[in-house]
Formats: C-alpha cells, sequence, structure tokens
C-alpha cells in the first residue's frame, strides 16, 4: 500500500479549494460588487413602455367641445406572417401597385426585422378604413390595425387659436429636461397646446415589459408591480364662443385682417380671427404634411396669428383715448371747442381735415377730426405743468401704457407682440440732440406714425373704454378642471386700473362715439335694436415705399350700458373702415348679443360681406407667382426622380414619407431662396412698416 | 433473498446520496426555469415528454434504475471487468464515425432513439476504471517511466479519438485524471511542468511571440548572471538552462502558433482568444485564403464572446439573493444560448443570485472534499485511484464550466454535472458516483 504519498491528499484538497475560492471571489466581484451587468441586464430584458394619457379636451364658452380626441387607425404588418394573405386585394384598397406593396415590406423589414410589427400605411382615411375593417379577417395575422389618438377639431374653426401637435425636436428636449419627453414624442407648437401644454399633456403612465432575445414584447414585469398609471390630461374651459369664431373666420373669408372680440367684464376673448387662416383639421391626418408645406408657403402666412402678431397703427380708433388723456390732464374739458377749416395749421404745414367745422369733443369724436385731436395733443404736449417736452411726451406715454398700449398685454395665445408707444427716449433715437418738438410727431394724435398696436391691444382698448377705466387681461382660457395646479390663469382676475379717471369724461367718449353709430362715420355698423359705441379708422400704409390702399378699422363696444362685448376688426388694405371692416364688427356684435343673426336682409349681408374679396392685389401676384413657380419646380423634381415618380404621382399614388419629405425640404430651400430675406420680413411685417409709415404719415396726406 | 435486501443499503455513504439528490434537484429547478413560460400548462408538459424539463425528469428516472441495478450488484463486478469495458467504450468511440449524428457540428453522438449517447462522456467511466484497475496491480509504481506511459496512454487514448471526432473540449476533460495519478505517486514534476506550459501558454496569448522571446532571452541572462558561480561550477545547469530557453522559445513560436492554425478549429481559438480579450491573431492569415470572403470588420473591445457576455449579464444582474424563481428577465427572454446546457449555471445565478450560487458551490466543493474523504478510508489501491478519478472529473467540469460562464476559462462545451441538461451527461455523472458509492459500501471487503 503506497500509504507514503498520503500527505498529496492536502495538495489535491488546496487545490480544490483555491479553486472554490477564485469561483466564490469572481461571483461576488460580479453579482454584489458590479452594477454593469444589472443595467445591462435591464436594458436588454426590460422595456418600459410609456403609456400616453389622453390629452385635456378644450370645451368653448358654452360647454362644446372645440379640441377634442379622436382616434385614427395605423394598419400595421408582420413581415414574416403575410405568406398567405390576398395581397392583391390589400393593394386595391389602399390604390398601390405591387412594386409599392414590395417596397414598402422591405422597408418594413429593414427597420424593424420582420418579425416585428412596423407601419405599412399610416393614419387610414375613413374610406380605407373602412374597407379594410370588413375585410381584415383575410389580413390576419400579419396585418392588423393599431389607435393611434390625434386631435380632432370639431368645429374646424380657431385653427391659430388652438394650435396643433408636433413631433417634439432636440431643442425642445434640451429646454424642457427631465419633463418626461423622449424623441418621438408629440407636444403643442403653437395655440393653446404650446401655452396649456402642461395641463393638457397630463402624467404619463410607464409600464414595464420584458423583453425576449429577439426584442419582442413578451409579459409584464412582476405583473406591473413597478408599473405607474398615466393620468390624462385637464379639461379647460374657454371663453371662447365657437359659433362667433366660426362667423368671424366665414366674415373674414377673402380677406387679410383680424377680428378679436372681448368679454370687457372679464376680459374673456370670444373670438379671435386672424385672416387668412387655416382648416385646424388640414393639421391632423394623413395628408398633414401636404398641407403644413402648402400653408407654409402661402404669401398670405396664414401662419401668422394676426390678432397678436402683426402690428398696425390704430388710426382713429387711437382718438377715443386721445381725448381721454386730455380731459385727465385738464387741457381741454368736454365742452372745449376748436376750430376746424379744413387742415389743421399748428405747425406751419397743413395737416389735411376732412370736415370743418366747430366741434367740442362729441362731435370730434363723431366726425373724427385730425385737428381737434391734433390741437388736444399739441395740448397736452405743450402743457407749462411739465418742465419740458421730454416729460410731458413721458407723462402721455403713461397714459397710453396704463391703457394697454405699448406693451405686452400678457394674452394666453403665443406669439404676442408688444406694440409701440413712442416717448421721449423714441425721438431722442431718431433726432439726436432734442431737435424734435410737438410737430416732429404730430401724426401720433390721430393714430399714426410711431404708434403701433395689435388688433388684440385695439379690443383692449374697447373693453377699456366700455368698462369705464379697467380692464383684465384678456384670455382664452377661463377655467380649467380640477384646478389651477400651475398658476397659468392667476393673472387674468385683477383689474388694471391705473389711471383714475372719473366716469363724466367716460360718458363723454361714450357720448362721441355712439354718434359715430348713429350720425358718424359708423352708419353702416348699426345693428338693430342695439346701442352700439364705435370708431372707426382708415390708416395709411406703404409696403416697400409704395403707397398701398387703406387699412380698414373700426372698434367698438356694445351694448353702450352693461357693455357684454368689446371688439376690434382690421381689414387690411380695404380702403374706408365704415365699408368693410364695420359691417362685420356690426353682424358679430349681432351674433353674440342676440345669439343669432336677424332678418334675411343680415343674412344676405353675412354671405355678401363673406364673398367680398379684399384681398390686396400684391398678394394675389404674389400667390400666383408661387403657384406657377411650385408647379414648374415640382416638375422638375419629378423629372428628376424619374419617369415612374411622375406616373404615380399623375395617377394620384400617395407619396410615401421620405418623399414628401424630400419635396418640404426642396420647397422649403426654394422658399428661403426665392423671397430675399428682406422681402419675407417685410411680408411678415406688412402691418407695420417703420420707415415707410412714418414717410407717409409725415407727408400729411392724411384722411379722417 | 434477505441478506440481498439488506446489501443495497448496507454501508452506503448518505452524505453522497444526499449531495447527488440535492444538486440533481436543484438542476431540474433550473431547466424547468429556463424553459417554463408562465403561459404553460404545467401539468400537460411535464406528462407530454416534450419539454427539456419533462425529458430530464425521464433521464432522471433512467439514471435511478441505473444507480438501483449498480447497488444491486457485486461490486467485484467493477473491479474484474474494467479492461472489456474499456475496450468496448474505445469500440463505440471508432463506431461514431460511421455511425455518429452530427450535433452542433461533432460527429460524437450514438443515436439510442429515446436519447442520443455521447461515447466520450461515457468513456470517462470505462477510463477511470481501467486507470484505478492498472494502478491497483502489484508491481506498478508511477516513478517508473514505463508505468507513467502506460497510464497516459489509458487515459489519452479517448483524447485522440475526442480530437478527431471534433470534441476538443470532453478531450480536455481526460487530463483530470492527472490528479489521481499525481495521488499514486507521479512525480510533481510533471504537475510542474504541466502547471509552467500553462503558464507559458497564457502569456503567449497575451503577449507578441517578439515580445515574449525578448523577455525570455533577458530572464535566461539574468539566470546565468546571478547563477555564474554555481554553472563555474556545474557546466550541466548551463546545458539545462539554455536549454529551457530554447524549448520556451520554441513553444511561444512555433507549437502555439502551430497549435492554433492547425489544430484548433478557428471557432475554439476565437473564443480563447475572446477569453483573454485579444483578437485573434492567427485569423487573418488564414482568411487570407479566403479570397471570396473578406474578415468582418470588428470593433476593438466586442471580441467578448456573445455567449460569454450574456452569461455574465444574467449572472451579475442577480444581486445578492437574485431575483427569484421565474422572474429572471434574461432566463425569461431566452437571452442566452445553451441556457441549459452548457449554460444551465446563469439560470441559477439570476433566480438566486450570489447566495445561491455559493450555496450550489459549497454543495460541490462538499462533494468533492467527502469524496476524497472516502478516498482516503478505502483499504484497495483499486477503490481509491477510481474515487479520485471521480473526483478529478468532477472537479475540472465544475470549474471549467463555471469558470467558462463568468469568464475565467474559454468556452468549450461542457457540462455541469448533475445539473446540466441531457442524459449523456446526468447519466455518466450517476453511474461514476454510484460505482464510487458501491466501492465504499464494500470497503470492508478485500478488494484487487
Amino acid at each position: 500500500m503506497p500509504v507514503f504519498n498520503q500527505s498529496r491528499k492536502n495538495v489535491i484538497r488546496l487545490i480544490f479549494i483555491a479553486m472554490f475560492i477564485i469561483i466564490i471571489a469572481r461571483l461576488f466581484i460580479l453579482q454584489v460588487i458590479s452594477s454593469k451587468y444589472k443595467v445591462l441586464a435591464d436594458d436588454q430584458g426590460i422595456f418600459r413602455k410609456v403609456i400616453y394619457p389622453d390629452r385635456g379636451i378644450v370645451y368653448d364658452r358654452k360647454g362644446k367641445a372645440i379640441l377634442q380626441n379622436m382616434i385614427i387607425y395605423d394598419l400595421m404588418v408582420v413581415p414574416s406572417k403575410i405568406r398567405a394573405t390576398d395581397t392583391t386585394l390589400l393593394c386595391n384598397i389602399l390604390g398601390i401597385d405591387t412594386t409599392e406593396f414590395r417596397k414598402r415590406i422591405v422597408t418594413a423589414i429593414i427597420k424593424n426585422k420582420s418579425y416585428r410589427p412596423s407601419v405599412f400605411e399610416p393614419l387610414l382615411s375613413d374610406e380605407k378604413m373602412a374597407k379594410i375593417t370588413e375585410n381584415l379577417y383575410k389580413f390576419a395575422p400579419g396585418y392588423f390595425l393599431q389607435e393611434r389618438p390625434v386631435r380632432d377639431y370639431p368645429y374646424d374653426a380657431g385653427g391659430n387659436i388652438l394650435g396643433y401637435l408636433s413631433e417634439v425636436d432636440t431643442n425642445f428636449l434640451k429646454k424642457h429636461p427631465g419633463e418626461g419627453y423622449v424623441s418621438g414624442d408629440y407636444a403643442g407648437k403653437t395655440g393653446l397646446e404650446i401655452t396649456y401644454e402642461k395641463v393638457l399633456m397630463g402624467q404619463r403612465g410607464i409600464q414595464y415589459h420584458k423583453r425576449d432575445n429577439k426584442n419582442r414584447l413578451t409579459d409584464r414585469l412582476e405583473n406591473g408591480k413597478y408599473d405607474t398609471l398615466a393620468i390624462a390630461g385637464q379639461n379647460m374651459y374657454a371663453s371662447l364662443d365657437i359659433e362667433l369664431q366660426e362667423l368671424g373666420e366665414l366674415l373674414m373669408e377673402n380677406k387679410v385682417g383680424a377680428v378679436v372680440a372681448i368679454d370687457p367684464r372679464t376680459g374673456g376673448i370670444l373670438a379671435m380671427v386672424s385672416s387668412p387662416t387655416y382648416k385646424p383639421r388640414l393639421l391632423t391626418g394623413s395628408e398633414r404634411k401636404k398641407h403644413y408645406a402648402q400653408l407654409l408657403l402661402d404669401p398670405r402666412i396664414p401662419f401668422l396669428n394676426r390678432t397678436v402678431g402683426a402690428l398696425y397703427s390704430p388710426g382713429s380708433t387711437f382718438k377715443t383715448l386721445q381725448g381721454l388723456v386730455g380731459l385727465q390732464e385738464g387741457v381741454i374739458t368736454p365742452t372745449t371747442t376748436f376750430l376746424c377749416t379744413g387742415a389743421f395749421y399748428g405747425c406751419g404745414k397743413p395737416m389735411r381735415c376732412l370736415d370743418p367745422g366747430v366741434w367740442a369733443l362729441k362731435g370730434a369724436i363723431t366726425h373724427s377730426c385730425n385737428t381737434y385731436f391734433a390741437n388736444v395733443m399739441q395740448r397736452v404736449i405743450n402743457n407749462p405743468k411739465y418742465p419740458s417736452v421730454d416729460s410731458s411726451l413721458n407723462v402721455w406715454a403713461r397714459y397710453m401704457r396704463a391703457f394697454g398700449l405699448g406693451h405686452k398685454l400678457g394674452v394666453d395665445v403665443p406669439s404676442e407682440k408688444g406694440g409701440r408707444i413712442p416717448t421721449a427716449a423714441t425721438y431722442n433715437k431718431i433726432y439726436p440732440g432734442s431737435s424734435w418738438n410737438f410737430c416732429t410727431f404730430r401724426s401720433v394724435s390721430i393714430g399714426q406714425g410711431e404708434v403701433e398696436t395689435t388688433p388684440l391691444q385695439v379690443a383692449n382698448e374697447m373693453a377699456y373704454l366700455a368698462n369705464k377705466g379697467w380692464y383684465k387681461i384678456p384670455h382664452m382660457v377661463d377655467s380649467i378642471e380640477g384646478g389651477d395646479q400651475f398658476g397659468l390663469l392667476s393673472t387674468f382676475q385683477e383689474k388694471h386700473t391705473a389711471v383714475n379717471i372719473p366716469d363724466s369724461v367716460f360718458e363723454a367718449v361714450h357720448d362721441g362715439m355712439q354718434g359715430v353709430m348713429e350720425t358718424g362715420t359708423g352708419r353702416y355698423a348699426k345693428v338693430p335694436g342695439i346701442i352700439v359705441c364705435g370708431k372707426t379708422g382708415t390708416v395709411e400704409n406703404a409696403y416697400r415705399g409704395v403707397k398701398q390702399k387703406d387699412h380698414a378699422f373700426f372698434a367698438a363696444f356694445a351694448p353702450r350700458d352693461n357693455p357684454r362685448i368689446a371688439i376690434a376688426v382690421i381689414c387690411e388694405n380695404a380702403g374706408f373702415g365704415s365699408t368693410s371692416a364695420a359691417p362685420i364688427a356690426s353682424l358679430m356684435i349681432e351674433k353674440y348679443l342676440t345669439d343669432s343673426i336677424g332678418g334675411k336682409e343680415r343674412k344676405d349681408k353675412v354671405v355678401a360681406i363673406s364673398k367680398m374679396n379684399l384681398i390686396p392685389p400684391r398678394l394675389v401676384k404674389a400667390m400666383r407667382t408661387q403657384d406657377s413657380l411650385m408647379h414648374s419646380r415640382d416638375s422638375a423634381y419629378l423629372m428628376s426622380k424619374g419617369y415612374i415618380r411622375i406616373i404615380k404621382d399623375t395617377i394620384g399614388l400617395a407619396e410615401d414619407e421620405d418623399d414628401a419629405e424630400a419635396l418640404d425640404k426642396l420647397k422649403k430651400d426654394r422658399s428661403k431662396k426665392e423671397l430675399p430675406p428682406k422681402d419675407s420680413t417685410v411680408v411678415k411685417t406688412e402691418a407695420i412698416l417703420r420707415a415707410e409709415k412714418k414717410r407717409a404719415a409725415i407727408k400729411d396726406s392724411l384722411i379722417n | 433473498m434477505y441478506q440481498n435486501k439488506l446489501v443495497i443499503t448496507k454501508g452506503i455513504d448518505w452524505v453522497m446520496i444526499w449531495l447527488y439528490a440535492i444538486i440533481v434537484l436543484l438542476g431540474l429547478v433550473c431547466i424547468f426555469s429556463v424553459e417554463f413560460k408562465p403561459t404553460d400548462n404545467f401539468a400537460g408538459t411535464i406528462l407530454a415528454f416534450k419539454k427539456n424539463y419533462s425529458k430530464q425528469v425521464l433521464y432522471l428516472g433512467i439514471c435511478i434504475v441505473f444507480a438501483i441495478f449498480i447497488l444491486l450488484t457485486d461490486s467485484k463486478l467493477f473491479t474484474a471487468t474494467p479492461n472489456i469495458l474499456y475496450i468496448i467504450g474505445i469500440v463505440l468511440m471508432l463506431l461514431t464515425f460511421f455511425i455518429g449524428k452530427n450535433v452542433n457540428g461533432s460527429r460524437s453522438w450514438i443515436p439510442l432513439g429515446f436519447m442520443n449517447l455521447q461515447p466520450v462522456e461515457t468513456c470517462k467511466i470505462f477510463t477511470a476504471l481501467a486507470l484505478a484497475k492498472y494502478l491497483s496491480l502489484p508491481d506498478t509504481d508511477l516513478s517508473h517511466k514505463r508505468v507513467q506511459l502506460i497510464a497516459a496512454a489509458i487515459c489519452f487514448t479517448p483524447v485522440v479519438f475526442s480530437i478527431l471526432q471534433n470534441e476538443t473540449g470532453l478531450a480536455l476533460v481526460y487530463f483530470a485524471f492527472l490528479i489521481p495519478m499525481y495521488r499514486e505517486g507521479l512525480p510533481p514534476g510533471y504537475l510542474i511542468f504541466g502547471a509552467s506550459l500553462g503558464m507559458l501558454l497564457i502569456i503567449t496569448l497575451l503577449f507578441p511571440p517578439l515580445t515574449l522571446t525578448i523577455a525570455l532571452t533577458v530572464l535566461a541572462l539574468f539566470c546565468i548572471y546571478f547563477l555564474r558561480r554555481k554553472i563555474r561550477r556545474n557546466r550541466g545547469l548551463l546545458m539545462v538552462i539554455l536549454g529551457l530557453w530554447t524549448l520556451s522559445v520554441l513553444f511561444v513560436g512555433v507549437a502555439v502558433p502551430f497549435l492554433f492554425r492547425h489544430v484548433f478549429q478557428k471557432y475554439q481559438s476565437d473564443r480563447i482568444f475572446s477569453m483573454v480579450g485579444r483578437d485573434n491573431p492567427f485569423v487573418e492569415k488564414t482568411a487570407i485564403l479566403d479570397v471570396d470572403q473578406p474578415p468582418p470588420k470588428k470593433l476593438k473591445g466586442d471580441t467578448e464572446n456573445y455567449n460569454v457576455k450574456q452569461s455574465k449579464i444574467a449572472i451579475g444582474s442577480g444581486g445578492l439573493f437574485g431575483k427569484g424563481f421565474l422572474k429572471g428577465t434574461q432566463t425569461q427572454g431566452d437571452f442566452v444560448p445553451e441556457q441549459h446546457t452548457d449554460f444551465i449555471f446563469t439560470s441559477l445565478g439570476e433566480s438566486f443570485g450570489f447566495m445561491g450560487s455559493t450555496i450550489l458551490m459549497l454543495l460541490y466543493i462538499g462533494m468533492l472534499l467527502r469524496i476524497i474523504f472516502i478516498a482516503e478510508r478505502q483499504r484497495s489501491t483499486f477503490s481509491r485511484v477510481y474515487a479520485y478519478s471521480v473526483a478529478g472529473v468532477l472537479f475540472f467540469h465544475i470549474a471549467i464550466n463555471i469558470g467558462m460562464t463568468i469568464g475565467l476559462a474559454p468556452v468549450i462545451g461542457i457540462t455541469l454535472p448533475l445539473m446540466s441538461y441531457g442524459g449523456s451527461s446526468l447519466l455518466t455523472f450517476t453511474i461514476l458516483i454510484f460505482i464510487l458509492i458501491k466501492l465504499d459500501a464494500d470497503r470492508q471487503m478485500v478488494l484487487r
């Protein structure tokens, strides 16, 4: 017996135990110390599925849904399961040929592998949807329908106000870290959708799913123990009257301009029409990209919300405020009179006036006497109470700011502009060395020159007059279901009364405005049975140095006692305010106050005004050029894409996404090239026109 | 008859039986957790024998029959028949060249209908018995060259066949027989030589040959410098140093490249290199021959084998206490290839974490130490050699298998004893262990 080797058993034991210790140590490092593998495992083994809650619904002031959710279906395909299905039938329903079919399947396989579902046709139209549901059993299991919630606009109105959703870009993601957005999400892009994004989006839920080695989802992780529920977005109640909005959009058809109606008691916006606008439904559904490109290229810029984003000189509507300042500063009384002999001669060169006569405040407003208000402002500026023109102009500007002009009001519709009220600083910059006096800016006294306002500010100005001295910030949303958690509505409750002006002063102005409707320039805007206080305006303007037809302005509130609506209407290049803007305002007031348009004559008027084409010839020409340009470019583009594409497009086959994108890009590039940057800004600020307007105003060829 | 009944349980080492039973049941649980989906009908699948876990239950039944049969036989059978059994084993291995079934690229399987038999696997038993028989002959002394050669021939004949069948992994297991040989008096020089050769091999894999040659030369010069006095007295020492240097350089420059280019399959050398974290340097040279297929571009650091990576993720994500039975996301998602066979340990590591893995390791080390304990209490050399053979084979399997799942050893496709799915493997280890238990039960009898 070789007992002599017995000690070797310990060596062997040692080897075994050493192996054991090495393995245990390695396991300890892998499983307990290192966290890398846990992360890797979760990355590949667990799928975090974000559950999107329904977005909040927006109701109008009468509780009608104006922005809600709708389900559209995508046709999905699992390429590995389509062997036995009737491809021809499917192609017929979708209107595609087999080449296109093959292309889509190949794309699906490249993008998502053959055993995972891919989108075959996104956002099915109602017609295709009906045909597919009918035959769906023939396509199963290779094809199925997948819900996709989209925004729906039941009234198809108010596109500029309500806004639309779009996919978030990297910029957005950078600006909103930690708010749960990931690329591919949709977020509000304009309108209420963006202002109230936080309220509407709700709270996302997360479901944890297990995932297998082929990246397919299997079942829920631990039966949903770690899942969080999605909380739907809050519903909102808007002050908007959707029928009034629809009427406004109808009346403003074929015109460029804006209408804003406000409830003066609450500051709630009743209607906000920017024309030309777009039907919000164009930006949902399958044709969205195409429509978007078209709208973007329209030279009338339908995406611009003119009610808050375009600046106009207020024209004669400004005179009401001039009167207020004069009375409050004590330079005039309601009975002070000025003689008008056909022009204002206070500054040497005469400033024309259409209504010669002797006017007190009421008559001056009624007849919109330029001479009267030039005299009033001259007295305000040259008031011996103040040491210099600088200080008196600044006092004047402070009044105007208190009336809500010259600064952003803070409305909840995005892209608001502040407008401009000139101060001493403004003129010191233009005329260095204080070489200016009242005569330099006398056109400001009648709402021309350096004064710039948005239509919203003009409507708010009417609300201020209607309330006799206060306004609330105009806003679209009155209340949020379940409470205003983000404090978005708090500023809308406050009354703004910066200047204390006695009621008697307002009565004088109201008298004048009532006169406008009865005997003055606003005769066309009479509303049967309602006392309206209004003011017309005709604003001179020029485009690239060329004088254009005047902008028509009309601002009013009604009824005179307990006013319930304040309104401002502007029609660009429409000539006299009394023929276009005033009747529009009158119909809007009637609709809102009596809930209908009474009588055949008034109804015919709606149709007539709607058909009245006041689009400036300049824009008509630009649109034509754009169209033919687009046509020729498209043909060239299609030619370059080859014969097949042309055929497909001629027989009306749907473009696939990539091509549509390419086309979009082409169009964008073109619009950049064709319109030199200077030109495009001019188009946008068509209503602003700083330099040109000033020149025109100084020419003193002012009327009204 | 009455006596026979006693014979089954008499002298049986219950610790071994329990360890065996626990590990096998743990294996069943793991195979079950790999394959069972919550949507499956448990009772239906277990009876249909269509799923791996139900098949494994069937194999376990067969194994129990074999175990009882072994315990019922006279232990003299095992001392009397090793030669014949060994020859049968070799014949079976030869047979695979003619009727072998191709599984995963190696023709080493004989289809038996209800299961596939892998002779290399079963041949371990016969080799162990044959080695025990040879070493227990009265006049064998492992310090003699002739005895060493015969013992080596017994152990390594199956290796040759195995390599010819493309089963290099299983062939390596036969090196486990060095352990009983060492115990029986094989000069430790062999083990030291083998170990240094292994070290040199690993270093060769890690560094380019030129660097190594320079390093070896510097080392040799250092040795000569420090031993210059001894060398002056004894010229032979210089010759030894120079001889070793020549051998090492030849090994680094010629033997290893030859091994990787001509002996190992491409995938095998890939795996070995992936373990040390390097690109296979011999791959480009062979790829040049393949003009049509340019070598696929690999990212640096992406050399880690997919299996090993997934295996490490599954085990590493288990944490201290594991994710719980049937809650492993990696196991449920089928991320680890071959998880029910070679990578069964990943299922345990993920579901039961570090605690579970440690318990399994304790069971294995307990079994190994118990076998050494049993070996040392044997009166007969035959039983002792056999016991050490079993311990060696088990040790090799466990170390390499678990090592490969946690990135410590190359992926060479050997099973985890008693845990992995597969009738061949389970049956082999059952027979190995139960013969040992039977021999141990009869240790009072004088066996030769």
